[in-house]
């Protein structure tokens, strides 16, 4: 019994030191979303006059890259951004985004 | 000096059991907090800046540096829209108090003098020194003053070039507004690469513009290097309709090369001397190279720009050192303000992985110019970038510039998120 209590006390402070030094790894999602950011801001919260991005649910930012992509909505410079992205990464991109 | 205290290294510390004594290391104890890598940054302009930010962001424990001489940075993108008269002074400013407040990087105002990469060393001007993991350079352009003659750093005092924004931006403004009506206005334009390929275009734009509204006799001559540039299409067909015959584009072969420049009489000299152009306003643009500390730390080729790893930005030179920004070459990237925006996440990403002993990803950077060629006239070019066949290029079928045929609406719409565009990358890069 002392034995296991130890054990566990000594897992419990792992863990408490993994929560205090280990970050969320970063991802490929995250790599790519943070370069819309210059455009719509950090986190996708704009300075200025180019719309916000954040917080929209992920089905809604896919279907709007797409659309950009496909041609189906009107835009200024996003055609030819949504283009330079496959289908897996703009789920990635509006995942990350959606959790800002 | 600190010493290195990596995740992996704590980790690896728990897994011997010596959770204890790691623990006492932790955040607990005032002042006792557990040390990331030291990454040193060089250069405060939107390369170093970004990076910066974004180490601290991908890892909190990172320790980092910023080397930066100036408390107040004047961005360069922007600073035509001040020669134009549509911005002050003050609205290309940025300062670097909510990376040191909110974003916990160390940063000091100083210049590096040397760098040791032996010893894993910055020496800086004032005297310090700063030990590294890892060093980032994000030191920008040089001007090769010596390639024309006649112009040097000296004469820029006097005949700017306002490629470095700033004190330069302000002499050129203030010799605009002090030339009479009906003056000529010369723009000199390198040949590529350079620093901000739209860049010349547009300023020629906005000294239209300026002269439109106050100067309407006066002309603008643009005395080029090469034989086609940067959104040639876009601008020419704005400035036709904007200014008419007010902007005059002399390319290479027809005169534009110039190779010697007379500061007395404002007059620059091309083909072999046989044609001239006498200027009431001049400005020169010269050719350029990365930074003077990579070049004196042996990290550019003989093409004045530094080779680095397509994937990391790792120096081929070094693999301690990164470089990013203008200095570096960086595929079929621009050398812009977007462009080491983006390219110092991707280092910071790459940084951070690699200590963390995970692999590398794949590259994703992106770049979109702005330009004004009047206040409610903007046009863009755009491209998303990945490594492919070796190198960083743009993904095929994506990118490029804005339309050519185009509504009013459309245009001014870009003029409107051009502004947009400057307000969050600067909050991006500095707040």
């Amino acid at each position: 019994m002392i034995r296991k209590h130890i054990t566990v006390a000594t897992l419990a402070l792992a863990a408490i030191g993994a929560v205090a030094v280990a970050q969320a790894e970063v991802t490929r999602g995250e790599l790519m979303a943070n370069t819309c950011f210059a455009c719509h801001g950090t986190d996708g919260h704009s300075a200025g006059s180019i719309p916000s991005i954040y917080g929209y649910p992920p089905e809604i930012l896919v279907g709007q890259m797409k659309a950009f992509r496909e041609g189906r909505r009107p835009a200024t410079v996003m055609d030819r951004h949504a283009t330079g992205y496959s289908d897996e990464e703009i789920e990635l991109i509006a995942e990350y985004l959606s959790r800002q | 000096m600190e010493h290195r205290f990596s995740r992996r290294n704590f980790i690896r510390a728990l897994g011997a059991g010596g959770a204890a004594t790691a623990l006492a290391a932790c955040g607990t104890l005032p002042g006792r907090r557990p040390r990331g890598p030291n990454v040193v940054v060089v250069g405060g302009g939107p390369g170093g800046a970004t990076t910066a930010k974004y180490l601290k962001r991908f890892d909190p424990n990172m320790q980092v540096t910023l080397v930066e001489p100036k408390a107040t940075y004047h961005t360069c993108f922007g600073s035509n829209w001040v020669l134009g008269g549509l911005a002050g002074m003050d609205s290309i400013e940025q300062t670097y108090g909510a990376l040191k407040d909110q974003h916990d990087v160390n940063v000091v105002k100083d210049t590096v003098a040397t760098i040791d990469p032996d010893a894993r060393q910055v020496r800086l001007a004032g005297g310090d020194t700063l030990s590294y993991d890892k060093l980032v350079l994000s030191p920008g352009i040089d001007f090769r003053f010596n390639a024309m003659e006649g112009y040097s750093e000296a004469v820029s005092r006097d005949i700017p070039h306002a490629w470095k924004a700033g004190e330069q931006t302000r002499i050129l403004r203030d010799q605009l507004r002090a030339m009479d009506d009906g003056g000529v206005f010369v723009l000199v334009a390198p040949g590529n690469p350079f620093r901000c390929p739209p860049g010349p275009y547009e300023r020629a734009s906005m000294v239209a513009h300026y002269f439109k509204q106050h100067k309407p006799r006066s002309k603008v001559i643009i005395l080029d290097n090469k034989e086609s540039f940067s959104k040639q299409g876009l601008f020419m067909a704005g400035w036709e309709q904007l200014y008419g015959d007010m902007i005059e584009w002399v390319p290479s072969s027809q005169g534009g090369q110039v190779e010697q420049v007379d500061p007395a009489t404002r007059t620059v000299y091309s083909d072999g001397g046989l044609t001239r152009f006498r200027a009431d306003v001049l400005n020169v643009v010269p050719p350029q190279q990365a930074g003077a500390i990579a070049q004196e730390t042996g990290l550019a080729n003989d093409t004045g720009w530094c080779p680095v790893d397509q994937l990391s930005f790792q120096s081929e030179r070094n693999k301690d050192i990164f470089v990013i920004g203008d200095a570096c070459i960086a595929g079929a990237m621009p050398k812009s303000g977007h462009s080491a925006n983006t390219q110092g996440k991707a280092v910071a990403a790459a940084i951070v992985r690699s200590m963390n002993d995970q692999e590398m990803l794949p590259l994703s950077t992106v770049n979109t110019c702005y330009s004004l060629v009047g206040p409610d006239y903007g046009i863009t070019v755009a491209a998303v970038y990945r490594f492919q066949d070796g190198g960083i290029a743009g993904v095929p079928g994506s990118g490029g510039v804005s339309p050519s045929e185009a509504s009013h609406a459309f245009r001014r719409q870009e003029a409107r998120y051009a502004q947009g565009w400057y307000d969050s990358i600067t909050a991006d890069t500095w707040g």
